[in-house]
Parts: C-alpha cells; structure tokens; sequence
C-alpha cells in the first residue's frame, strides 16, 4: 500500500484500524541470493538498494534482536557531511545526497530536517582547526561556513556567549544542510520498502556460525533457526561486527566502546538546530516531541553491555549546563548506550572481505547513523558488482597493512 | 560506573581513578626491522574485541599510578580478577 494523504483519509473513516502489516514476518527459506547480516538501518538500506537497484530480491535480512534496536535506534540522529579528508567528503556527502531524497524514496516519513548544525570553537586551537575543516570543505563542494560568535548566538540563541563562560565560544562552523531525521522511520522505511521488493525479513534470529567451502568460500550461515545457504554475505553489525568476523577466521581492526545519550522532559520549541562541542563532548538537538536529545562521549573500555557509566553523561550534562545555562533546571527522563565499533583511525570498513562472498559494512563508530543511506547503497553495490563503488574503494581492510589510513579526525564523541 | 580492584593498592576503588590501558599482553616486536607489513598491522591495529571474558590493561593515574593487568567480561562488566603487571596471563575458565 502507498502511503499518501488519500490513504491517510480512507483510513480516518475506519479508525485508523485497518491500516495493513508495514512488512511481514518471514520465515527463512533453505537459501538466498544474498544475506545480509544486521537489521538496522545500514543493512536493510542495503537490502533495499540491493531489489531496488541492483534487481536481485531473493535477499534475507538476518537480525539478532528487533529491527533498529542496536545503534540506529540508540544515536543521537545527528547528519552532517563536514568531513576533513576527501574520501571522507565523497562518502558522507553521499549520504546527505541519498538523505535528501529518502521520505520519498521509500514513502516513509524519515521526517530529514535540514535544521543545520553548529560545531562550536572554544579555543584558537578549534578556530584554526574549523577554518580548515571548512576551507576543506569549500574545496570539496562539502556546505560548511565559518560564524563570528555574535552571529552563532543569532543562530542559535540559548548559547552563552559571555567572554567569562567556562567554555567561551570563539565562533562555530555551520553545516546548513546538516540536521537531524527520525531513527526509527529510517529502519522501518527501508525494511517496508524492502518487503514490498520481496527481501525476508527475520527477526530474533542471532547468526551463530559461517560456513564456508573447502574453496574458502562462503557457502551459508548458521543461524538459532538452522543453516541457510547463500553464496553473498554482508556483514553490517556494528559493534558486533569483530564477532560475526571472527566466525569466518577474519579478525579485524575494531574495538566496540559503550557510547551513552539522554533525553530530557519534553518542552516546547527552544533548540533550532544542532549543536556540537567536539572539545567538551556535549551534543544536543531537539526532537519534534520536545525533548532535548543529547549525546556523550565514549566510555573508556570495552564493551558490548549497551550501557555506560554515569559519569560520562555526568560530564556531558555539566558541559551543556554550561554552554546553555536556560537548561540548568531541566529534568533528564532517560539515558541508554549502544556498541559503537571503532576503528584504529576513525573511518568505517566498507567493501569487500579475503573471504571471497564476504563483505562487510563496519567501523563508523560514532557517526553511523548520519551515513546510513550512502553506506547502504555502497555496501549493495559491492555486494552487487563483487567490487566496491569508486567512493568505498579507499575504506578497504587492507588499508591497514598498507597504512593509507583515513586518519579523520573530524569524528564526533571520541579522544582523537 | 565500575569498581575496580588495584592489585598494587590492595583497594576497590572508582573507575575515575583508573585509565583503561587497552588489550593486554600484547608485546612490542623485539625485531622491528624484520617485521612484515601484515606483521606489523598485527601489533598496531588488530584487536580480539572480545565479546566475553577479555584481558587489558589498566592505569591507577589517581592512585599508586602504576599499570596493572584485569580479566573482565566485556558483556556484563564484571572483573574476574587484577593482577600485577609481569604476572602471567590469567587463564580464562572454560
């Protein structure tokens, strides 16, 4: 059924009761084209660019837990593209081009706010490193533009700006195509869209081995409901990525940290953007419902837990105290974390495997979610076309043997 | 936020006392110019990411500053043990 303002009333006469199942729950056939392994945003993307364009549909989306219930449903929803190196502009801004167009893509409200985000300067150090950033950015045909402190706080007017704050804001650098989308739709959209092209969706199914030929080759996994053959896997697990690898012998270059955010009791309208202060870890933004959506930094250790300790959020709340003293008296409602995989120099893995059939879409650490469109899509033609897209071609696993890093320190949320 | 015994102070104490150090027992090469580019992304880049009891390193910075070795399960937190920095690997229970 397509969604639209005409079905929105056929269904208003009956109550909103007889809206049909967004996708069916599929039971695993013997064995598919294709396997994808990880039910979040990233991997039913993939799915879905896969029967969309790629035309094959005998695909399986594997998932362990609940469709968007690892990190696309635990981040903070921030999207942005003001990346420093240029295979870091390609790839991002990849995203926010697919982000664009997605609600309508997918005829799912991913509700894509094109609010703009404000990474704060406190310190000459983050001037000069912003005024690269953005004349990097300019380079590249990446939006990003450089504020005085004055215009910041008519941008965004809960900032203090006073020049005795703890942290003085220097200026900021603004992404105005940047901003925030719902996370949940993003995950519901892709799967609908997918089901709808005839990808399976299996739900609370863990993936326990991968099973691969005398060849070497992949020739299924095994699953908590039985083996499925396939001769294409990709791998989109985030934190859990280094485990699923592991079962096919690989080990890879990923250490998975608890990565923490909160919400705030809903209040009326007094966000109008994104904010992010990579030197304090404080970001914050506004959902539609109200509540201010804010993210910390990383915990310090390993984990696969799904929480953190307190006095990382603690911190973080004293940073945002600090920066936006109107929020002083703000009551938090509720805090959680996710397993966020990290990579030795902060840039994801996305491409193909030395497991021939293997491919993996892994390491965004803390800023999957802002590329999950483009991911997606580059995770589908790799899988597709048995090589990676010109964009994905440098975030290869061998870059760590040949040490082309992408060494981007632009990422959010972690020491760097 | 976790406790953290000190196998030097003999004291469970805050985890803002302590520095996570990284995975342990993983040595410098003591032949660096025969080493291989596999071989040494090996030592800088690949980690075990354990998902269950997993060995690392950890600093008491506010405390006897010294490093110190910890068994710890990395999906309920809970340590198994600290010991001492020279003191073999602690064996993993099966």
């Amino acid at each position: 059924m397509k969604y639209s303002a005409l079905s929105l009333l056929t269904n208003a006469f009956s109550g909103h009761k007889k809206w049909p199942l967004q996708w069916p729950d599929a039971t695993p056939k013997k064995s598919y084209d294709v396997i994808i392994v990880g039910g979040g945003g990233h991997g039913l993307g993939a799915a879905y660019y896969l029967a969309k364009k790629h035309g094959i549909t005998n695909v399986a989306v594997i998932e362990k837990g609940w469709l968007g219930g690892g990190n696309t449903g635990r981040n903070t929803t921030i999207i942005r593209s003001n990346y420093l190196y240029d295979e870091s502009a390609r790839i991002y801004d990849h995203a926010v081009d697919l982000w664009d167009g997605l609600s309508q893509e997918i005829n799912y409200n991913v509700m894509f706010s094109k609010r703009g985000v404000l990474m704060l300067a406190h310190s000459v150090h983050d001037v000069q490193s912003f005024q690269r950033h953005i004349h990097a950015n300019r380079l590249n045909g990446v939006d990003n533009r450089w504020l005085s402190t004055e215009e910041a706080k008519a941008f965004c007017p809960p900032l203090n700006i006073s020049k005795d704050a703890r942290y003085p804001i220097l200026g900021a650098a603004l992404q105005q195509r940047a901003g925030t989308a719902r996370h949940d739709s993003v995950a519901w959209g892709y799967a609908r869209a997918a089901a709808a092209l005839g990808v399976d969706i299996i739900q609370n199914c863990a993936v326990t081995g991968i099973k691969r030929g005398p060849d070497g080759a992949v020739k299924g996994v095994e699953t908590e409901r039985g083996f499925i053959g396939t001769k294409k896997i990709g791998v989109s697990a985030a934190g859990n990525s280094s485990v699923i690898m592991e079962m096919a012998g690989l080990r890879f270059p990923l250490e998975s940290y608890p990565l923490q955010a909160l919400v705030s009791e809903p209040v009326k309208p007094v966000m109008p953007c994104v904010v992010m202060s990579n030197s304090v870890h404080a970001y914050i933004s506004q959902s539609d419902k109200g509540e201010l959506v804010i993210g910390a930094g990383t915990d310090q250790y390993v984990s696969y837990s799904q929480r953190g300790a307190l006095h990382i959020i603690e911190e973080t709340l004293a940073s945002i105290c600090e920066i936006f003293p109107l929020f002083k008296r703000m009551r938090m409602l509720r805090s959680w974390g996710g397993v966020v995989d990290v990579t030795p120099d902060r840039s994801p893995i996305l491409g193909k495997t030395p497991v021939s059939g293997l491919y993996v879409n892994c390491g965004w650490g803390t800023g999957g979610f802002k590329a999950t469109p483009g991911a997606a899509d580059l995770l589908a033609h790799t899988i597709a076309k048995d090589e990676p897209h010109p964009i994905n071609v440098p975030y290869n696993l061998e870059r760590f043997t040949g040490g082309r890093l992408i060494d981007e320190a632009a990422a959010a949320a972690v020491a760097h | 936020m976790l406790l953290i015994r000190c196998p030097y102070c003999e004291e469970d104490r805050p985890e803002i006392e302590f520095s996570y150090g990284g995975e342990a027992h993983i040595a410098r090469p003591l032949n660096p110019d025969e080493l291989s580019d596999e071989q040494w992304a090996e030592y800088l880049f690949i980690r075990s990411n354990r998902r269950g009891l997993h060995h690392e390193r950890w600093l008491h910075a506010h405390g006897c500053a010294r490093f110190f070795n910890a068994l710890r399960d990395t999906v309920s937190d809970k340590f198994e043990m600290t010991y001492k920095m020279g003191e073999p690997r602690a064996q993993v229970k099966k």
